[in-house]
């Protein structure tokens, strides 16, 4: 693979107090057009590596850089590149969903004259054309979950990095945020957390697999399905590493 | 980009009906507080006009209502501030800040100017109705400006530290019961000094307001408030920062 390296972190470690490492020495590399799956046991340390990766909590140790900007001495140029839908979306409940989106567009510093048309692409890319007049607060889970990925996605970042973004979803809402996470794969880079191994299957180029903190296995999806099927290959991987604790 | 925090601050502010609630409420204290004085006034109007040099109806109406108005925004604003980052970080969407290509002061000045519109909104209705004072008598327009900018400067303060223990706290309310009592302690503070020249005095804001009140607008004054409010607000940034960075 010659594309670009988009993303790239060293060593990341997060500790929360003195004793609970969330995340130790976890080092990744994410090329252009790539997307990449984080899977791993609840409380394996998932949100808190995307976290690192965003800027939305400081590492105790490690760096992070994106698109070649230092996270930590260039957070501004390193922040502009990135789109970030949290576990919990970080919706304003009584904004208007254009309002809304057009907020973050701005944060994101998409000139004026752009503006219109960004928020146009992002709320077809996200099926919210409906919505745009709807109070963020009054909408389903489903449309609140498209709105925050929406947010993640209206300037168009490099890359763009989705925490659990499937989660709560039905099942046709399911395939439209595949197809339009496949699509965001062509131009961006994608990082995603999930627990939903036939997700991985479908959408992933490159595989994570991350427990108590450290990384236990870095591939790509073609290599876990050499096993047989991905559910055996991520129990089998996980168990054997439990059992060599 | 400070601007366009601060216009979605004020958007938020307006879309509360909690905001409006106190509007009015404000409103109409403040009208009651105007009867009430000019009611006392009016009654002893007929002997001041013996003395030589008698006191006006600015100074016998106007100023102690900004002096009321002043007492009432201390306890309002930490109401304000409250939510400006404590609330955000509750409800999860401060993390839209954190990762949004925006410095920390970008923020703290946003939310800062943000507030400190809706103070100048809540300021120009009551300079409207100090203003009908002019409709009956020859009110001294320079001591009623005066004492506005007094208000505002105090309400500056008092949204500079309210700001400051929302960027403090994870819970709304503490931070508002935090902001409330500091603001009530240098209130206080200014009560208990003995003599005009204590120290007590010096640092206290409702010391260097009542000059403005009485229609004294000092250098002295102004820098205090300037120095206070670029303080706190510079304490908020450097936490925030703090925050950020380090783990």
């Amino acid at each position: 693979m010659t594309a670009p390296i988009t993303l790239s972190a060293q060593d990341l470690t997060r500790r929360h107090g003195p004793r609970l490492v969330a995340v130790k020495r976890l080092s990744l590399e994410l090329r252009r057009g790539e997307v990449l799956g984080l899977l791993g046991h609840n409380g394996a340390g998932k949100s808190t590596t995307l976290q690192m990766l965003t800027g939305a909590l400081p590492p105790n140790s490690g760096k992070v850089e994106v698109c070649g900007f230092d996270l930590a001495q260039q957070p501004e140029q390193a922040k502009a590149c990135i789109g970030y839908l949290p576990e919990h979306p970080p919706l304003y409940r009584d904004m208007r969903v254009d309002d809304y989106l057009l907020f973050a567009a701005r944060l994101h510093r998409i000139p004026p004259a752009q503006l219109a048309e960004a928020l146009a692409l992002a709320k077809q890319r996200c099926g919210l054309q409906e919505s745009g007049h709807k109070i963020v607060g009054t909408l389903s889970k489903g449309y609140q979950q498209r709105v925050g990925i929406a947010q993640a996605i209206i300037h168009n970042p490099a890359v763009v990095v989705l925490d659990e973004p499937t989660v709560g979803l039905d099942p046709a809402q399911i395939r439209d945020i595949r197809a339009l996470i496949r699509e965001l794969g062509d131009s961006s880079s994608v990082i995603l957390s999930t627990h939903l191994l036939n997700e991985v299957e479908n959408l992933c180029d490159r595989v994570i697999i991350l427990q108590h903190g450290r990384v236990i296995f870095s591939g790509s999806s073609a290599e876990m399905l050499a096993n047989g099927n991905m559910e055996e290959a991520f129990l089998q991987i996980t168990e054997k590493e439990a059992a060599s604790r | 980009m400070i601007l366009t925090i601060a216009k979605k601050e004020l958007r938020g502010l307006f879309t509360a009906p909690s905001t409006w609630l106190m509007l009015a409420l404000l409103q109409f204290l403040f009208a009651w507080f105007y009867f009430a004085r000019m009611d006392d006034y009016l009654q002893v109007q007929a002997q001041l006009a013996q003395l030589d040099n008698a006191p006006g109806a600015t100074i016998a109406v106007a100023a102690p209502l900004c002096s009321a108005l002043a007492l009432m925004l201390m306890m309002l604003i930490p109401l304000f501030t409250m939510r400006l980052i404590a609330e955000e970080r509750r409800n999860q969407t401060w993390v839209l800040l954190l990762t949004a290509p925006v410095s920390a002061t970008h923020i703290v000045l946003g939310k800062f100017l943000g507030l400190l519109s809706l103070l100048v909104f809540i300021l120009a209705g009551c300079a409207a109705m100090l203003a009908t004072l002019l409709l009956g008598t020859h009110a001294d327009v320079g001591l009623m400006l005066s004492n506005l900018l007094g208000v505002l400067l105090l309400a500056a303060s008092y949204a500079a530290l309210g700001l400051y223990f929302s960027a403090l706290n994870k819970q709304p309310i503490i931070a508002a019961i935090s902001s409330l009592g500091l603001s009530f302690g240098l209130w206080l503070l200014e009560m208990s000094a003995s003599d005009s020249r204590s120290f007590l005095r010096a640092i206290s804001p409702n010391a260097h307001f009542q000059n403005l009140n009485m229609g004294l607008v000092n250098s002295a004054d102004l820098i205090y408030f300037a120095l206070l409010i670029a303080v706190l607000l510079w304490l908020t940034i450097r936490h925030l920062n703090d925050e950020r960075l380090h783990a």
